[in-house]
């Protein structure tokens, strides 16, 4: 299949960018997404030009890597699918496609496609972790943790920091994914004695960081790879609110 | 005190701020619209109910500027998340970003809230202060029990007769529906009262807590402008 590009080009963080319209041939529809872009970028390099530049890691739908904002839905139009997941078959011979990084002044572009997530990683360095002691790993029945918990616990940790729902949020908010570096905490044991300190700490990380707020317009449950539920912003809310005004430590 | 202005400053905090003052305003707009939904029961009764309310005194005016006050809370909270949004994201899609879940309710909180803070400064002049008024139906008397008293209820008729000014009441609370139908639900989550579990409710109650005031405030207008109240 033949396809029109539309890509954003950005010769670095100073460069103003733009789109550019460039002709994708000889494409299969068993390509993923970014077996895509390496062939249009080997055909770039054979012709002498640069390569688009994009992040791509594991090509698994489990690093966070990967991102896009693909015909203007992160990721693109499969459900609960990172871009390095999508199919070429998602789409028809002769589509037009408009690939731009994810737009948040919290996501500052390097080049091309690929933007700087490092805010995500100060968000977690503020509270995103249990302090124990390290040594003999505890016996696996040492807390005992219910089922539903355990499993809340996990939907919440299943989240791969791929910044999806910033860049899908009209606010530009980064709640789901902080909500669910708290949630994932929030629901064992282990995460219980830092608790408030964590919602607190995490919360002002990221409004430093200069992401939005959230409005309840929900896109960010809606192209999570990982279909993480906005339950945990409500929980997160409480969390922070009940740590703020009650000065828990 | 430090500790809850500092909370407030925060993106959370101030929708916290938004959803608790949303709350404050949704039950005085549930009273109000009960309150006047007496003018169904004649000039007597809607006479008497503002007679009551006019002889609390100082009570009234307390009221009214802890009313004030909220409402510039609500707006001050939303300027702020509104301010803090716009500069998260501070160039623009060149594709257009879609919409996957949000609602137009959603999409227009702002709008429809300078619309009802609009339409709320008009309906003081009109109905409260009497410095703004088409219809020309203000500052009539009528005898209740022997006493003379502000005549609301003529008031009321007169001005929804006036096919503009019963309009302008129209629109605007259908306006206030949208408003409070994404609002109701959206601070059951702000506060974290929502869940997988209870989200169905939760947008139901929304939009239900909206149609609540939709029908009894549109009601007003409506039966009068076609005649089917009054005398």
């Amino acid at each position: 299949m033949n396809l029109n590009l539309h890509v954003w080009r950005q010769s670095g963080p100073q460069d103003k960018g733009r789109m550019e319209q460039i002709q994708a041939t000889g494409i299969s529809a068993d390509m993923s997404f970014l077996e895509m872009l390496d062939k249009v970028n080997e055909d770039l390099i054979a012709a002498g030009q640069e390569p688009i530049a994009f992040d791509h890691d594991c090509r698994e739908g489990i690093c966070g890597t990967c991102s896009l904002m693909i015909n203007g839905v992160a990721h693109g139009p499969d459900g609960a699918t990172t871009t390095c997941q999508l199919h070429m078959r998602s789409f028809q011979d002769g589509d037009a496609i408009y690939m731009e990084p994810w737009r948040a002044r919290a996501f500052p572009v390097i080049r091309d496609l690929m933007v700087d997530r490092s805010s995500f990683d100060r968000i977690v360095e503020a509270g995103g972790y249990v302090s124990v002691n390290a040594g003999a790993a505890p016996d696996a029945h040492a807390n005992l943790i219910p089922k539903a918990e355990a499993d809340l616990a996990m939907d919440a940790a299943a989240c791969i920091g791929c910044g999806a729902c910033v860049a899908s949020c009209p606010n530009g908010s980064a709640m789901l994914f902080v909500a669910a570096k708290i949630g994932h905490l929030a629901h064992l044991p282990q995460g219980q004695p830092e608790r408030a300190r964590r919602a607190r700490a995490m919360v002002a990380q990221m409004d430093v960081e200069g992401f939005g707020a959230c409005s309840n317009h929900f896109e960010c449950e809606a192209v999570c790879p990982k279909e993480i539920p906005v339950r945990f912003i409500a929980e997160m809310n409480r969390d922070f609110l009940k740590a703020s005004l009650c000065g828990q430590e | 005190m430090n500790r809850t202005a500092k909370t407030l400053r925060s993106t959370i905090g101030a929708k916290a701020l938004m959803a608790v003052t949303g709350v404050a305003l949704l039950l005085f707009v549930l009273g109000h619209m009960v309150g006047n939904l007496q003018v169904f029961g004649g000039r007597d009764m809607l006479n008497k109910y503002a007679h009551t309310l006019q002889s609390l005194g100082p009570l009234l005016w307390v009221i009214r500027g802890a009313l004030l006050a909220i409402l510039l809370l609500h707006v001050w909270a939303a300027l702020q998340v509104t301010r803090a949004n716009r500069a998260a994201r501070p160039v623009a899609y060149e594709h257009a970003r879609q919409d996957l879940a949000t609602s137009y309710a959603a999409r227009t909180m702002l709008v429809s809230g300078v619309v009802v803070v609009l339409f709320l400064i008009y309906h003081v002049l009109h109905f409260t202060v009497g410095a703004v008024d088409f219809a020309g139906s203000y500052g009539g008397h009528a005898d209740l029990d022997g006493t003379e008293v502000h005549d609301v209820y003529g008031m009321v008729i007169g001005g929804f007769k006036h096919l503009p000014t019963a309009l302008i009441y129209v629109v605007a609370n259908l306006i206030l529906v949208m408003h409070i139908a994404h609002g109701a639900a959206s601070l059951l989550q702000t506060l974290g009262f929502r869940s997988q579990a209870n989200a169905g409710k939760v947008r139901a109650f929304g939009l239900g807590f909206g149609v609540l005031i939709g029908i009894g405030n549109l009601a007003m207008p409506l039966s009068i402008m076609f005649g089917m109240v009054g005398d």
